[in-house]
């Protein structure tokens, strides 16, 4: 099974950084999180339901849908705040981060699991610095019609209805999913960044795993 | 594929989905127009009537409006459910913003498992509609909707009309769902086009084959017709209880099997009593000022974390139940609606939006193009005022090009005809008496709302003020009476003025110098 890889670039301003990465992350774990499975009798189980709320960004003319999980959100803005401080506040420059879904594949001790990706999403964040009013508010316009161009690609993507892994039984469940979260269970997921400075193009990886 | 090919129980599933499908599907997009935010909460634990494993309330009007229109009938192939979104102002002008259309084509997925893969696709389907809807251009409109436009939706069955949108349209496909009797797609058309026309140009011909919805029905807007207001609530809903539970409940489809060969089927569920479900937040949409019909109130809640009614979890539907190998069960779906609690917390706030030209905030100017566009439908043909941006697709949504106000001639109102010189021109004007003059008359100006006009303490305007005053009369000293006098009476008179001057040079050397 080949991993799926999509990118997204956006050009955004230091401030627009943290609500353009929810916005699409947000938008991608919306697609990939399911209601909590329970288990019964008979190899039989239910999903619990899904809820969702619109979120408002203050710095950008952008609305998006987001799972109803406080607990979801606090990982995801924890995430996007540390990508976000290893990017400078205000400072132009590049970075990338990535949402990976992968399984886990147990392997026998004395090795330890094996995580394969099956789909990856990164997203290019270009950040610039604006010089007055008029062009922060031009940008707030512009950022926003293109994250909806990205909202409408990632929906293109999810809906091609390509590889999801098999709906696990009980004792495989952690598998495939994250079962941590009290109301949701979204696919197993992890987040990298990596930032990369105009002033001396070196490469840093954060490596962050939820 | 023949329809022969897939087992009743299949079959039936099949058509319960798709049915679902396209009353949830109602539900998200005419939600999305409401003007608010929509918030719904997760439930660990299935309820046994959120179908889809999605918390999506049931507005009752909305799911009657919709079975009104499938009357009984599936969206199948040459037979789509569209939902149209408008835009009505309060002057009765209105324009389509949108056409959602629920379509089926003739490609089958012979192999797909109905109960398993297809609704979890048509799940996926529908998280991507809840996104779609928040990016489409009509989904800023709503949120701005209240006192000088209403958004309205209008749900029909059969063929797809998109002749309302204008020229070029945009469409995008949210997705697209196989199934063995024929692929469901859903995708929505937009007018980029969003400026105004007389409404004569937009008097509708009936579409030509497809049920019409047509309530005559008491509006605040007047005669809507068939159109329905996304912000119309209905009277009772601040109780917090739906009206109109459907008397036949059915349970949706909440288990699933994880054995291997039976991991595609669901297990039988049992007829299940109303339930009430208080748990999901749902912002109110806004209420009609019974004072005033005609003006309508956005109210804007601000969802509160807890609901007010505490969720009644039934018993689980699933237990004892036995996932069959070759068999789908009958998953008769939920259509009742939930009880809804108060949402309005502490947080809530009501919001009278009215467009008026207000100010140059790139929000404000949205809402001042609008109001010269609304100013446009002056019965008048030929010249109207228009700004360069009304000649931009989604005029709203292009660059803030600040020039705008360059071009705009109730900004920069015209200059008077052109003379050859300044004193000509003087010569030609009204007179000290008068005010204002023909310049002011060069243009149509309707509504004319200048930036910070609202004053109550004068009773006159910064419009009024401006017209009046944009021609002053000339200055006197500027003036030359021609009548009175001739050029030759001019030379006559010079000898005396010189005799004049001469003899008081003295004074006029004694002055020069206290300059130095």
């Amino acid at each position: 099974m080949n991993c799926r890889s999509e990118v997204l670039e956006v050009s955004v301003e230091g401030r627009q950084v943290d609500e353009a990465m929810l916005a699409l992350l947000h938008t991608i774990l919306l697609h990939r999180s399911t209601g909590k499975f329970h288990y019964k009798k008979e190899g039989t189980y239910s999903i619990g339901t899904v809820g969702t709320q619109d979120i408002d960004c203050d710095y950008i003319d952008f609305s998006f849908v987001r799972v109803s999980s406080d607990e979801l959100d606090r990982v995801i803005r924890k995430a996007v705040g540390e990508f976000k401080d290893a990017m400078g506040n205000g400072t132009d420059g590049m970075g990338q981060i990535s949402l990976e879904f992968y399984q886990k594949k147990k392997s026998r001790w004395p090795f330890s699991d094996e995580c394969i990706p099956w789909e990856v999403w990164s997203i290019k964040v270009n950040v610039v610095n604006l010089a007055n009013e008029q062009e922060r508010q031009i940008c707030r316009e512009k950022v926003g019609e293109k994250l909806g161009e990205k909202v409408i690609n990632i929906v293109e993507v999810i809906n091609q209805h390509e590889y999801l892994p098999k709906m696990p039984t009980q004792s495989e469940v952690d598998n495939v999913f994250d079962t941590s979260l009290k109301d949701v269970q979204p696919y197993l997921y992890k987040i990298t960044f990596q930032i990369t400075d105009t002033l001396g193009t070196s490469k840093t990886t954060w490596f962050c795993a939820y | 594929m023949m329809d022969s090919d897939l087992s009743p129980q299949d079959k039936k599933d099949l058509d319960k989905f798709i049915k679902f499908f396209a009353l949830k599907t109602v539900q998200v997009i005419v939600q999305a127009r409401l003007g608010e935010k929509v918030c719904t909460r997760s439930l660990s634990s299935p309820t046994g009537s959120d179908w889809f494993n999605l918390a999506i309330k049931d507005i009752p009007e909305v799911t009657h409006e919709a079975k009104k229109a499938l009357s009984g009938q599936l969206p199948g192939i040459g037979r789509s459910m569209c939902v149209e979104i408008s835009l009505k102002t309060s002057e009765g002008d209105s324009m389509e913003l949108e056409t959602w259309c629920l379509e089926m084509n003739e490609k089958c997925d012979k192999d797909i498992k109905v109960s398993y893969t297809v609704y979890n696709r048509l799940s996926l389907l529908l998280k991507s509609l809840l996104a779609i809807t928040r990016v489409t251009p009509a989904y800023k409109l709503s949120r701005k909707q209240g006192h000088d436009y209403v958004i309205l939706y209008r749900i029909y069955f059969g063929e797809v009309q998109l002749t309302g949108l204008g020229e070029g349209f945009q469409t995008v496909r949210v997705g697209v769902v196989g199934t063995p009797i024929g692929t469901i797609t859903l995708s929505c058309a937009y007018r980029t086009n969003l400026a105004f026309m007389s409404t004569r140009q937009f008097e509708r011909t009936a579409p030509i084959m497809g049920i019409i919805i047509d309530h005559f029905v008491e509006r605040p807007f007047g005669n809507m017709g068939h159109m329905r207001p996304c912000n119309y609530r209905a009277p009772g809903e601040d109780e917090g209880a739906y009206n109109g539970v459907e008397d036949s409940q059915e349970v949706c489809t909440t288990s699933f099997s994880t054995s291997p060969p039976s991991q595609l089927y669901c297990s039988r569920l049992s007829y299940q009593p109303p339930v009430l479900v208080g748990a999901a937040d749902f912002c109110h949409p806004s209420t009609l000022n019974a004072a005033n019909p005609h003006q309508v109130t956005t109210q804007m809640g601000i969802p509160g974390k807890e609901g007010g009614v505490p969720q009644q979890v039934p018993v689980q539907p699933c237990h004892g139940a036995q996932a069959e190998h070759g068999r789908v069960s009958s998953c008769p779906p939920a259509d009742h609606v939930p009880a809804t609690p108060s949402s309005s917390g502490e947080g809530a706030e009501t919001l009278s939006r009215s467009i008026e030209v207000k100010g140059v905030s790139p929000c404000d100017v949205l809402e001042t193009t609008f109001t010269r566009k609304v100013g446009a439908f002056v019965n008048k043909p030929g010249t109207q005022v228009t700004t360069a941006s009304l000649d931009l697709p989604f005029a709203a949504f292009a660059p803030r090009a600040y020039d705008l106000e360059e071009n705009d001639p109730m900004v920069q109102p015209p200059e008077s005809p052109a003379t050859s010189s300044p004193l000509q021109g003087s010569l030609h004007s009204q007179g000290s008496g008068e005010s204002g003059g023909p310049a002011q008359d060069d243009f149509v100006m309707v509504d004319f709302k200048p930036a910070f006009s609202k004053d109550d303490l004068l009773p006159m305007d910064l419009g009024t003020f401006y017209r009046e005053f944009q021609n002053p009369p000339q200055l006197a000293s500027l003036t030359i009476d021609v009548s009175s006098q001739s050029m030759a009476e001019d030379l006559d008179s010079l000898p005396e003025k010189l005799a004049v001057y001469e003899k008081n040079i003295d004074e006029f050397d004694a002055f020069v110098d206290t300059l130095q």
